[in-house]
């Protein structure tokens, strides 16, 4: 029988200290789903491909499925559970996913909102191209995409621009 | 008051919660001393199982225990409906293993890795057996049998009787073998279970991802034997279902077993491996059609001979060709005669179940490549045959010749529709001048006409509301959402009818502690027959508060209105009794004798008793009842859909998807705009993308998301949709159901998009999914020429198999099933 050794790290989540010992093989997301008691990263897969489990990595989003707890030792974590602003407020890229019905069973709807957050803030007046293309690392069985392809479109206050075929009501 | 709420795109109700991270799916759920399960699955599609060696497992650390068939004596069991009796899944595998993934051994262990590690313990004597993966070789003579016993793999078959000529009078007689392959249903939260031991009120409750907590809950009692009163099933957020959720699976009974033995709680999350292989498969037909047509192009008769595969364990998807699939065979269309042979065969796959629209997509796929191969056959447009052949708008119930009832249809209608918004002339133009320059990318433009069944099982549905002494009201209902709006949807409902603010509403459902009886929600059910029940609790709850407003305001009950904040006397703005004034009164005093019932719209419905206190003695002010439709209804509409295929590489492009579905009266455009969005997706994905594949041996071989081609945004097109609204006579709602619709309409409009940018060639059919290499081949194929020139390179007709001359000759329909999938 093998011991494994636990190794000390200390994560900032949201904003809050998590300090404890995790085995090396502990994933980012079982870290915050089992340690930090946020169930919110959710997976969908096992290999980094429908992107329920993305969050913000010292700004940048990854799959949590994909990082060891280890690897975000003395990293600043943001999870879809820190997106609302004060008061609980939804964030725009929150309101606009309701506005727009950019979901409906809600198990991929926090990866979105922090991949869509990453995407704006690094392509703040994106094409419809350039949307589909920065979604594309998120899987939705739902929606179809439609409608969260038009919440991101109002999440950053972009208009139409190639008429028919992207007209920016959810329903036209 | 303001206006009605009703037929308004109202916001969800739903959405801050999964927004914010606070979504409730069973893999979010904590119990103390949760132990969780892991399963040891088989690697090899069939085998015997010589012996299993369990004892480095159970001495693995962090391991509680490890079960194999003999530990836990489950008996072998069906988790939905029945397709054979012989052929019942033992939860663990007894004797043999039937597919690759099935389940030979679980252990429970304090965490997930533990779990894990400890499986890879456990050691299996597999004696592989020769395995029958596609159907029409398990029909085969010689074939390898999955159950001995039965000395066949056709676990289920019946053929018409031969009637008149069917091909009387044609000039014109089309015959195609179409494949409606398999598909992996993959909601985005897989199946998940996790069973806590005992309370004060429950001997056990289970958590369970499912779409139908009641019939779980019947289910499981029946196959462990347990007192349904004394067990619990809740349904909390549920990650998507898609018909793959209906019903109990063989790890839901596993870890409820141990749970019970070891009186810890005990968690099972599926993995998306264990997803690929372990939840149902969806579709999987193989069709042989030959359809006759007369010299002014309208349809003598038809002849279909449909295979389906049923998987492993007589999976209950195999049904849906007996059923839905064959009451949905004369679709839209005039057909005066029809014949309908149906063998169901048993495969060493993962057991197959339902999939958005479950049969309804196979009738409509069949019919719509039957007439794109017509039109081809005969030289005619084919907006032009199916015209020619749509059955006239009619508002009184229509019979087909496969005896199915419909309520209402005007199928021209969102045809016309769909042909305006596509602007099919330029759309044609188009087509003929890229053909002319013979551009890289050719355009096909895709038609399909159909009509499918919702909410038919006639097994009524539950609902109530009350209103409480705050003023606040609550819902309760025994459908079951899963990311469809019903918190929305029925809100709206009660607070058109009572005036009540949504925002008071609270929304019940999913828990069988909470509501007493319900059918969940598959088969596009939920608003029909859930909504229409709520509504006719929410109008005698009107009633009740009416005759108390009346006797508190010394007025007639006729002059009682609904006003801003409560109700009043008509036209008396300033005397208002408030709802919380009125549920304090019943719960006080009583509520007079009004009489239950409700006013009907038709059909047999809104029976049932009231749970207010009418007569002495208080009670709440509510009113609870089950609501009958009496029948299905019949949703339809037309697509449309534009494609760019590559005439190098044989890639497809979709570049426009129009969509005219009409269910009934619309309540909330949001809601029923959404459900086509996600439907078109799923179709085109078929006609597109996805298959489940195997190798020769059994083996899944697109048993990841890496290797299955679930489309994502970069790949799907944006959406046109409407809607022509042709209401039902079933429900006081006017509504059918939305669920399915963009699903069934859109694999054929897409598939037919593709072949129609082929036709110039001579190509009159391709395969789904239509990937870039069977559309590459499909063109190599026409180029060649010779007789497998039309269909990528096989022949458009092949005999069926001899399987169907041994059918049992019934001419019967069978039953109606009584559960809407």
């Amino acid at each position: 029988m093998t011991v494994v050794r636990e190794i000390d790290v200390e994560v900032r989540v949201n904003g809050a200290a998590y300090r404890c010992g995790v085995p090396p093989r502990l994933t980012l997301a079982d870290f915050l789903r089992e340690r930090c008691g946020l169930t919110g990263t959710h997976l969908g897969c096992e290999h980094g491909v429908c992107g329920a489990c993305t969050v913000l990595l010292d700004g940048e989003a990854v799959r949590s499925c994909l990082v060891f707890a280890v690897q975000a030792d003395g990293a600043e974590v943001t999870t879809v559970e820190g997106m609302a602003g004060p008061g609980d407020e939804l964030s725009p890229v929150q309101a606009a996913f309701r506005d727009h019905h950019g979901l409906q069973c809600g198990f991929c709807t926090p990866g979105f909102v922090v991949s869509v957050t990453a995407f704006l803030r690094d392509h703040p007046d994106p094409t419809d191209e350039e949307i589909r293309q920065g979604l594309s690392g998120n899987l939705c069985r739902c929606t179809g995409y439609q409608g969260i392809i038009a919440a991101v479109r109002a999440a950053a206050g972009q208009h139409a621009r190639r008429g028919r075929e992207e007209p920016t009501a959810a329903h036209p | 008051m303001p206006g009605s709420l009703l037929g308004n795109s109202v916001r969800r109700v739903e959405d801050p919660r999964f927004l914010t991270g606070q979504g409730s799916y069973v893999g979010n759920l904590h119990f103390d001393g949760l132990a969780v399960a892991a399963f040891v699955r088989s690697p090899f599609a069939h085998a015997r199982i010589d012996g299993i060696d369990v004892g480095e497992a159970r001495k693995a650390p962090g391991v509680v225990a490890v079960y194999t068939a003999e530990d836990l004596e489950l008996a072998p069991f069906h988790g939905f409906m029945v397709l054979n009796p012989a052929c019942g899944r033992p939860p663990l595998a007894t004797g043999k293993v039937r597919f690759v993934g099935d389940v030979v051994a679980m252990v429970v262990a304090e965490t997930e890795a533990a779990a894990v590690d400890a499986a890879e313990l456990v050691v299996v004597d597999y004696d592989p057996l020769e395995p029958a993966v596609d159907t029409e070789a398990a029909v085969a003579d010689g074939a390898p049998l999955q159950f001995e016993e039965l000395g066949t793999n056709v676990v289920m078959g019946m053929a018409d009787p031969p009637g008149p000529d069917l091909f009387a009078g044609a000039t014109t007689v089309v015959r195609a073998k179409l494949e409606n392959q398999r598909v992996a249903v993959v909601p985005m939260e897989g199946d998940a279970v996790l069973a806590v031991p005992g309370d004060d009120r429950y001997d056990l409750t289970v958590y369970v991802s499912t779409q139908m907590p009641h019939g779980v809950a019947r289910t499981v009692a029946d196959t462990l034997g347990l007192d349904v009163g004394r067990l619990r099933v809740v349904a909390p957020d549920v990650g998507g279902g898609f018909g793959a959720k209906a019903g109990v699976g063989a790890e839901h009974l596993a870890v409820i077993a141990a749970a019970r033995r070891l009186g810890r709680p005990v968690r099972w999350v599926q993995t998306r491996s264990e997803n690929m292989v372990g939840m149902p498969h969806g579709r999987g037909q193989v069709q042989w059609v030959e359809m006759g047509f007369d010299a002014d192009g309208r349809i003598t008769g038809m002849h279909c001979r449909v295979l389906a595969d049923a998987g492993a364990y007589a999976g209950f998807g195999g049904i849906l060709a007996v059923g839905p699939t064959r009451m949905m065979a004369q679709g839209v269309y005039a057909i005066p005669a029809i014949r309908y042979d149906v063998a169901v065969a048993v495969t060493n796959t993962t057991p197959m179940g339902a999939f958005r629209g479950a049969g309804r997509p196979e009738a409509a796929e069949m019919l719509e490549r039957m007439m794109d191969i017509a039109a081809d056959e005969m030289g005619t447009d084919p907006v032009e045959l199916r015209r020619r052949n749509l059955l006239p708008a009619f508002t009184e119930p229509y019979t087909t010749v496969m005896g199915t009832t419909y309520d209402t249809g005007d199928y021209a209608r969102p045809l016309d529709e769909a042909i305006r918004l596509a602007g099919i002339e330029e759309l044609r133009a188009e087509q003929a001048s890229r053909r002319t320059r013979g551009d890289r990318w050719q355009l096909g433009i895709g038609v399909s006409v159909y009509v499918e069944i919702t909410g038919g099982a006639g097994t009524g549905e539950f609902g109530a509301v009350e209103v409480h002494r705050d003023g606040s009201a609550t819902i309760r209902v025994g459908t079951s959402a899963h990311g469809q709006g019903h918190a929305t949807a029925f809100s709206m409902i009660v607070a058109d009818t009572l005036g009540i603010p949504m925002e008071r509403i609270r929304f019940v459902q999913s828990d069988t502690a909470a509501v007493p009886r319900g059918g969940g929600t598959g088969g596009s059910r939920s608003l029909q027959t859930g909504g229409s029940a709520v509504l006719r609790a929410a109008e005698q709850v009107l009633e009740k508060a009416r005759a108390l407003t009346a006797a508190e305001l010394e007025a007639s009950p006729e002059d009682i209105v609904v006003q801003d904040g409560g109700l009043g006397v008509a036209g008396v703005p300033s005397r208002v009794v408030s709802w919380g004034e009125l549920a304090a009164i019943a719960e006080d005093r009583g509520v007079p004798n009004v009489g239950g019932g409700g006013k009907d719209a038709g059909g047999k419905n809104a029976g049932g008793k009231d749970a207010g206190g009418e007569g002495a003695g208080g009670g709440p002010l509510a009113a609870e009842l089950d609501f009958d439709q009496g029948g299905a209804t019949y949703p339809f509409g037309a697509h449309v859909s534009v494609v760019e295929v590559d005439m190098e590489t044989g890639q497809v492009r979709p570049v426009r998807h129009i969509a005219v579905d009409d269910c009934g009266r619309i309540l909330n455009p949001l809601l029923v705009t959404g459900q086509q969005h996600g439907g078109i997706a799923q179709g085109m994905a078929q006609a597109l993308w996805e298959e489940m594949c195997y190798d020769a041996d059994g083996n899944p071989i697109t048993a990841s998301l890496a290797e299955y081609a679930m489309p994502s945004a970069a790949e799907v097109p944006f959406y046109e949709t409407a809607n022509t609204e042709t209401p039902t006579f079933r429900n006081p709602l006017g509504a059918k159901g939305i669920g399915e619709s963009g699903t069934i309409g859109s694999t054929p409009a897409v598939h037919n998009a593709v072949v129609d940018a082929l036709s110039h060639l001579g190509v009159r059919h391709v395969a789904m999914p239509c990937t870039p290499e069977r559309v590459w081949r499909a063109m190599v194929a026409a180029r060649q020429g010779g007789p497998e020139a039309a269909a990528g390179g096989r022949l458009l007709w092949s005999d069926p198999p001899a399987a169907f001359d041994r059918l049992p000759v019934t001419g019967q329909a069978p039953a109606a099933a009584d559960v809407d999938i």
